[in-house]
């Protein structure tokens, strides 16, 4: 059982996790919560619901439930969500930097949150929808130990995505920057690197990233216009669990909400699975407010 | 030659209320210009205005004639003008390699490695310490790396705002000499000091500033012979 549950937390806990990326590099960034995040999950997954129709249907993939046309427009989603983020700050957020304060901002994140989610609800209504109607395979990996394919191809998607982040940060002239700007924007700006293109790569990216988390969550659960919103909670806890502004924390904070979310299940019973972000987070905020791998306030 | 003009400067945080009340300066290549002041004199305020970081609400820079107003803040260090603030003066969370690999990511591609090589083989310790987070150097290996991190892109003037605060004399005496060392290439330095006697010993000239104002300019060790100004301005220390 403890297999099972690690491998359904760990599942869960990578799409949290990289959800979660773009939402502790915009803090540590630009220094607000932005609750319109969750909201880049749900554009991204519903961008891919529209473009993997476009794309036609061709034939699932071996054991999984969905065929490339659904890779292609993972990716599409991506690029496509990216571009969402880009667009929210050059229209609300980077003129509220320049003027108010961090508690306009938050509030302005509410309401672009209630704006991008209706406008879902709006076109798709408020049913879910699937990326497909088969019956995705379970495969018995071991004695007590099942997981679909399609859990298993997310999972290895999303680490791979984890991955390549942290190559970005650590090998890249551009995550270098992005870690300098992050640290201290004025020493930064002396060493030569305009804060605003880095503000935008950091967008992209964590709109990028949060799309990806929510492809995922549509391939292994549904698509509802809800499904961003609904993973804000884990999405902060993870944040803060890492580290504000820490991306490795963020990684971590994911996994351990998600293995945490999959033990409650048998332990409490699956009603209070959605409380297990909320109490993870008390419970370290109370410990350690700076987080596992948080530097500074 | 005049590779640094500052006329008239004024420059502050707030609208109409000027910390830097009209400075005129200039600085040659090879020379090192100490500005001194009491405290809240206005020094540091007018160093991040050389830098791009304060507003400037009236005057002129130059640098080598082309004027810096107009340049943002993160492009001034293209146009030659390096720049090490007072404090946080480094990347902690990034390694000694990373600092300068930060720095050098204006230059050339095929430039970078050897102007970082350049930087290592001139301040051997850090070179030692490449791997290590520059949160957890010493305060002197800090400031040899704050002054590295300026220096990487070959900058035609270099402003330091109290490189040897807090830092024991033999290591004061340290980046002073390469400060020397840097100005001996060419570069013309800048230095706000608090260290008044060690800072003036190797200054070719040196500037007070008061409330905004410069209010005595002269050779470095002549102002240190004036009891006056060493009494007023110098806080005694070099009397
Ligand atoms: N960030 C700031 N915002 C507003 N006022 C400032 C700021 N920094 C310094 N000042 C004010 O500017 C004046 C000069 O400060 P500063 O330039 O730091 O002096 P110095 O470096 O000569 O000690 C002081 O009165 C100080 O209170
Ligand atoms: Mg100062």
């Amino acid at each position: 059982m403890i297999g099972q549950i690690l491998i359904d937390g760990i599942t869960s806990g990578a799409m949290i996790g990289l959800g979660a990326i773009g939402l502790t590099l915009t803090y540590g960034l630009l220094r607000f919560a932005n609750f319109a995040h969750g909201e880049f999950a749900t554009w991204g997954a519903y961008l891919a619901m529209l473009g993997a129709g476009a794309f036609g249907g061709a034939a699932p993939i071996g054991a999984l439930t969905f065929g490339w046309p659904l890779v292609v427009a993972l990716m599409v989603a991506m690029a496509l969500t990216a571009l969402l983020a880009l667009a929210l700050d050059a229209a609300l957020f980077r003129r509220l930097r320049r003027h108010g304060n961090a508690i306009v901002l938050v509030i302005a994140s509410f309401g672009a949150s209630l704006a991008l989610r209706s406008a879902i609800e709006f076109a798709f209504g408020p049913e879910p929808y699937y990326y497909t109607t088969d019956i995705a395979m379970t495969l018995r990996l071991a004695p007590g130990l099942r997981a679909t394919a399609d859990q298993l191809v997310v999972l290895a998607a999303a680490l791979v995505l984890m991955l390549a982040m942290h190559v970005l940060l650590t090998r890249t002239p551009l995550g270098r920057a992005m870690r300098a700007v992050s640290e201290n924007p004025d020493l930064a700006r002396l060493a030569g690197i305009d804060p605003a293109r880095i503000v935008r790569a950091t967008w992209a990216i964590g709109g990028a990233l949060a799309a990806a988390a929510g492809v995922f969550l549509g391939v292994t659960v549904q698509l509802r216009p809800s499904m961003g919103f609904e993973l804000l909670l884990p999405l902060f806890a993870a944040a803060i669990l890492g580290g504000v502004g820490s991306v490795p924390g963020a990684m971590l904070g994911g996994l351990v909400i998600g293995i945490a979310e999959a033990a409650a299940v048998p332990l409490a019973g699956a009603q209070y699975r959605a409380a297990v972000a909320f109490v993870v987070l008390l419970a370290m905020l109370l410990v350690r407010p700076r987080g596992l791998f948080g530097g500074r306030e | 030659m005049t590779r640094l003009e500052l006329r008239g400067l004024v420059a502050g945080y707030e609208p109409g209320l000027p910390i830097v009340r009209g400075v005129d300066l200039s600085l040659a290549g090879g020379e090192i210009l100490v500005l001194l002041g009491p405290n809240g004199a206005g020094k540091s305020t007018l160093a991040k205005a050389l830098a791009g970081l304060v507003p400037v609400a009236a005057g002129t820079i130059t640098l080598d004639g082309a004027s810096l107003l107009d340049v943002p803040a993160h492009a001034r260090i293209r146009h030659g003008l390096g720049f090490v603030p007072q404090t946080h003066n480094i990347f902690a969370a990034l390694s000694v390699a990373e600092n300068l690999a930060v720095a050098a990511a204006i230059l050339p591609r095929a430039a970078r490695t050897s102007r970082i090589g350049a930087m290592l083989a001139m301040f051997p310790d850090l070179a030692a310490a490449r791997r290590r987070a520059a949160g957890l150097l010493s305060g002197g290996q800090r400031q040899m790396l704050a002054i590295a991190r300026a220096l990487i892109a070959s900058p035609a003037v270099l402003a330091l705002d109290e490189p040897s605060a807090g830092l024991s004399p033999k290591l004061v005496a340290m980046v002073l000499a390469k400060l020397r060392e840097i100005a001996v290439g060419g570069v013309a330095v800048l230095l706000v000091e608090q260290n008044a006697r060690a800072a003036l010993a190797v200054a070719d000239r040196a500037v007070i500033l008061v409330e905004g104002r410069v209010a005595h300019e002269g050779a470095g060790a002549a102002l240190l012979d004036d009891p006056h100004v060493a009494a007023l301005y110098l806080g005694g220390r070099a009397a």
